[in-house]
């Protein structure tokens, strides 16, 4: 099999990490093994959702940014927002000095990337017409979602849309804009503020893409902190809403729950949390769920909202967001001036196509269908002798788990807590071999003797 | 490599238990997906079968490097008449069973539809056997 590097934003910070289990048994791919006292996460099988960072209690999960000052590598430097981040603040923060906090700290332009929502209803419209016998498409709006139908649902791949979402879409607006203004293509950087993993995932090593439109990645987090600071320390008061732009109700609705399920006709579905989407691909592989046009997958608990790198509570942000929804649609304009973005609509649209995403699934045992039936057997063999508790000792989330790894030459059965004792009691391995055994699971530091008396 | 696999009748919230075991073994296997899901379908609709009609059943898998052979066996009313019981829309689900939105009358023509080779044999008072051949080839 060809080797492929992925890049992937989560991180385990080994100097922190316990070596606890919880990452690895909440894992939807079950890429996280233990390992020397500390998480593993198998880069070929992770899909960016967040799972690990959410359960980590000690925070040594992490998403890797990209170090801010490179923004000043360019001249025209463009943040790009996603709608959730305006979601994140208290009420009496204005919008006005979101914008204005974000330009202080070294933008340009600041752009909200679900502005160009229209442009993609429109296309997802005529792309759903013409492949028709293609039913039920998928989004491909969340890349964690597009990563875990790769790696766990290769049958699927074609029900993809073969669209950019709309991140992308906004940073090809912003490019073509700048360079129309006379901007070369080396001096334009554009940057966009991510509320999840999988975004700055899906930038690094994009999917059906050859190169992604975006120069960098701010977690949303980040931004929160520093634009909240300034704002507590300046006291500028302000407009709660700019005037000169408007948003849509669509596109403030587009990152929630049913934003793109509700733009479509047929029987469309939303649905939100990565197991319940696990749950529905399942049903959708065998034919068990049918006659559904269009489905809005999203990996995270109420969609953008419950991003891991989203501060606020997921429901008052998206009560926040339906609220400032509701007051652009009661002030809006009587007639609508031209946005900058129809202008490139004819351009966007035919630069909006994909390439078709490539299957890589994880779940075969080897490429040679003879090999693989021979693994299968001798995983069902140790399938036998294991306790089949799944209690997470060996380092691997199950006893399936650990078989397979054994089988694959990645673990050893003796890692198996239940087998060393059983070999110890016939004297197969002596005390100190099993011991060594745990310490090159759970690390030496954890079996360090520790008196009783001093607690 | 053998499997087998038993389908409780009566008991819709199972059923689909058996074949999605099946996938994810045929997933494991490097199986081609477009045969895996063909595969799926056909021994889905032929678990709900069972589930809808018979007492109970078994699901016997037998995978080669060259076919995937299936049989579902049950015990139940058995089909009188296997011609009329191949066409689609025919169907003698009860209206409850209709009511869960199985029993459409669909599920023989759709087995033959995603298999190769499918042979269906049947007795009165006894029960219904389905054989199911796809090729991997």
């Amino acid at each position: 099999m060809e080797q492929v590097h992925f890049y992937h934003a989560l991180k385990v910070v080994d100097e922190v990490c316990i070596g606890c289990t919880h990452c690895m048994n909440v894992c939807p791919t079950a890429a996280i093994r233990v390992k020397n006292g500390t998480a593993d996460i198998n880069k070929n099988a992770c899909v960016d959702c967040g799972e690990c960072l959410q359960a980590c209690p000690v925070n040594a999960i992490i998403v890797e940014q990209d170090d801010f000052t490179q923004i000043f590598n360019y001249k025209q430097r463009v943040a790009l927002l996603p709608t959730v981040l305006l979601g994140q603040f208290p009420d009496d923060v204005s919008e006005v000095q979101i914008y204005n906090e974000i330009k202080d700290l070294g933008f340009t332009h600041v752009y909200e990337v679900d502005g160009a929502v229209d442009v993609l209803i429109d296309s997802t419209k005529k792309f759903m017409h013409k492949h028709h016998q293609e039913r039920p498409f998928i989004s491909s709006f969340c890349p964690a979602i597009v990563r875990l139908i790769q790696v766990k649902f290769p049958a699927l791949v074609d029900n993809i849309i073969q669209l950019k979402p709309v991140i992308d879409i906004s940073a090809q607006f912003y490019r073509k804009k700048l360079q129309d203004k006379g901007y070369a293509q080396e001096e334009i950087g554009i940057f966009y503020v991510t509320p999840c993993a999988a975004k700055i995932a899906a930038v690094k090593s994009p999917v059906g893409e050859q190169k992604s439109l975006i120069d960098g990645v701010i977690n949303m987090d980040f931004i929160y902190n520093k634009v909240l600071l300034s704002i507590k320390n300046s006291k500028k008061e302000t407009k709660k809403y700019p005037e000169n732009i408007h948003m849509s109700r669509r596109s403030i609705g587009w990152t929630l729950t049913t934003g793109e399920a509700s733009r479509y006709s047929g029987r469309c579905l939303a649905i939100d949390e990565i197991h319940n989407v696990i749950e529905v691909l399942e049903k959708l592989e065998n034919e068990e769920i049918t006659d559904v046009d269009f489905l809005e997958l999203r990996a995270c608990d109420h969609s953008c909202a419950g991003g891991v790198l989203a501060t606020e509570n997921r429901f008052l942000a998206i009560e926040r967001l339906r609220k400032r929804a509701a007051w652009y649609h009661r002030n809006k304009p009587m007639i609508m001036p031209e946005r900058e973005i129809d202008l490139y609509k004819t351009y966007l649209q035919e630069n909006i196509g994909i390439d078709k995403v490539e299957p890589r699934s994880i779940l075969s045992l080897d490429s040679d269908m003879m090999v693989a039936m021979k693994k299968m057997k001798k995983i069902n063999r140790i399938m036998k002798v294991l306790p089949r508790i799944d209690c997470g000792a060996c380092g691997a989330p199950r006893c399936q788990a650990l078989a397979e790894d054994v089988v694959q030459g990645k673990a050893k059965m003796t890692q198996c807590v239940f087998l060393q004792k059983m070999l110890t009691k016939e004297g197969l391995i002596s005390p100190q071999e099993s011991f060594d055994i745990s310490e090159d699971t759970w690390g030496k530091s954890r079996f360090e003797k520790k008196n009783l008396n001093d607690h | 490599m053998e499997f087998k696999f038993t389908i409780e009748g009566g008991n819709f919230s199972k059923a689909g238990s058996a074949s999605s075991e099946v996938k994810k073994i045929l997933k494991q296997l490097n199986v081609n997906p477009k045969i895996i899901k063909r595969t799926v379908v056909s021994l889905y609709e032929a678990e709900v079968n069972v589930v809808a009609h018979a007492f109970e059943g078994n699901m016997n898998v037998d995978i080669d490097t060259d076919k995937i052979v299936v049989k579902i066996e049950d015990k139940g009313p058995g089909i009188p008449d296997i011609d009329q019981a191949m066409q689609e829309g025919y169907s003698t689900a009860t209206p409850q069973v209709r009511e869960m939105g199985f029993g459409a009358g669909m599920g023989l023509p759709n087995i033959k539809r995603n298999s190769d080779q499918m042979n269906i044999t049947s007795k009165v008072d006894v029960g219904t056997e389905v054989e199911i051949i796809n090729y991997l080839g």
